[in-house]
């Protein structure tokens, strides 16, 4: 689908923590970005989106855009348990 | 009558008429359908897959709106120079590798691995494992998944601590031969977990079970129990379990899960196993034959495919590479062939990934 360049990334976190089918994943995201699941493979509009919500990207803009921090957010934003994030707000934390 | 291009088995190119490409769809739906006591494709189908090698470009593209996502057993990694037995030889490290993969190629999912790529090698260089997946873990922002077979081969002798059965096999002690294969299986379960758990302990956010049931029922049976182990023991971290081959092999032939005889199971009776065990995302691998022609092979996986697909509720990645998922046999598939084949998993075999 594209990963960071789209919404590959966050399809694909669906499946894998909720077991979700293509279209149910794909809807799920869409429905969370308030997009058209036609728009998570639109490279203009997912750019805008991820930046705008700080989720990462293939071009950078901002340093915390990136990694553990954009992975926290993503776990924000589909409500769902990433474990290497859960680790690192418990070293936050501790 | 026009020529179509496209590849044997065995990554000769070819070409079919119109009419021997569609006998060999056919055929090759026919034979999974026989086979795996499952539907063959409909009239409908097989006018689709015709279409998508009669498309004159190099090469295709499933439609708008039908994307998937793509998992890989350590493709990220192939450009490093730390691949031992494949791999280009870049001078860059896996980290730079995955990063790459990420930012670079728009990978959905990125899978990281142990050079020697099955589990039981891993177990002994879990600390090495451990501050590699955690590094890299904190620089990417797609799923990173760990990877390795759990390969019950590896537990036989010469190399391994369990007597060979085959040696059993042949003077026909099979009580004990059975009672090695459980040994190994066994073996196999613990170090897979031991791994898992270390693994989970630093933030693992998913694991792959890869070429599961290689060495037989007895591989598969492991597997599965490994996998509800892995999440009763570590429950937020998905599972996926990728094949082996197209049938379980019989080494063992009195195993079950589920009430289930394993040996002889084919991809829709695999996936409805691994999805009982608590498996998350599960990859059909169907085998390529040499001998024959790719439409003859992508229709075959294509059949096995669908009726996986439509057998459970998790989602399904289809296996497409070297000789699985319709691709011919060979380091280097061809390009028109490999997104035919793509195309044909998603939009007719309902694959939700590759």
């Amino acid at each position: 689908m594209g990963g960071v360049r789209t919404a590959g990334d966050l399809v694909a976190w669906m499946q894998f923590t909720r077991r979700m089918k293509i279209d149910t994943a794909k809807a799920f995201v869409a429905d969370k970005l308030n997009l058209r699941v036609g728009e998570l493979t639109d490279e203009t509009v997912m750019a805008r989106v991820r930046a705008e919500k700080g989720i990462g990207s293939v071009i950078p803009d901002h340093i915390e855009y990136t990694g553990i921090a954009a992975k926290t957010k993503i776990a924000r934003l589909l409500d769902i348990r990433i474990r290497s994030v859960d680790l690192y707000e418990q070293h936050l934390s501790a | 009558m026009k020529a179509i291009t496209t590849s044997r088995g065995d990554g000769e190119r070819i070409t079919l008429t119109e009419d021997a490409l569609r006998q060999d769809i056919v055929a090759g739906s026919e034979d999974a359908a026989r086979k795996g006591k499952i539907d063959s494709l409909s009239k409908g189908e097989i006018n689709y897959l015709a279409d998508i090698f009669c498309i004159p470009g190099r090469t295709v593209s499933v439609e708008l709106g039908k994307e998937v996502v793509v998992s890989d057993d350590g493709a990220a990694l192939m450009p490093s120079w730390g691949r031992p037995s494949a791999g280009h030889a870049i001078p860059i490290s896996d980290h730079q590798a995955i990063l790459m993969y990420e930012r670079v190629y728009g990978g959905d999912t990125v899978g990281l691995g142990f050079p020697d790529y099955s589990y039981k090698p891993v177990k002994s260089a879990i600390g090495y494992a451990r501050s590699h997946y955690k590094t890299i873990s904190m620089l990417t922002t797609i799923p990173l998944v760990y990877g390795a077979q759990p390969n019950m081969g590896m537990y036989y002798h010469p190399t391994g601590p369990v007597e060979s059965p085959s040696d059993y096999f042949s003077k026909y002690e099979f009580d004990k031969a059975w009672a090695l294969q459980e040994e190994a299986a066994e073996r196999m379960r613990g170090d897979v977990l031991d791994v898992a758990e270390n693994l989970y302990e630093v933030g693992c956010e998913a694991l792959n079970l890869d070429t599961s049931g290689s060495a037989g029922d007895a591989d598969f049976w492991g597997c599965l129990n490994v996998a509800a182990d892995i999440k009763e023991k570590c429950p937020d971290m998905p599972v996926e379990m990728g094949m082996a081959g197209e049938m379980i092999m019989g080494l063992h032939g009195k195993l079950t899960h589920g009430g289930e005889r394993l040996a002889g199971m084919y991809p829709h009776q695999q996936a409805q196993a691994a999805a009982r065990a608590g498996v998350d995302v599960f990859g059909v691998a169907v085998n390529a034959n040499t001998g024959k022609s790719t439409p003859y092979n992508l229709a075959r996986t294509v059949t096995f495919t669908k009726a996986a697909a439509e057998a459970v509720s998790i989602p399904i990645h289809a296996n497409s590479g070297m000789g699985v998922g319709g691709m011919p046999m060979t380091l280097l598939p061809p390009i028109t062939d490999s997104t035919r084949c793509a195309k044909a998993l998603v939009e007719i075999g309902k694959a939700d990934g590759l």
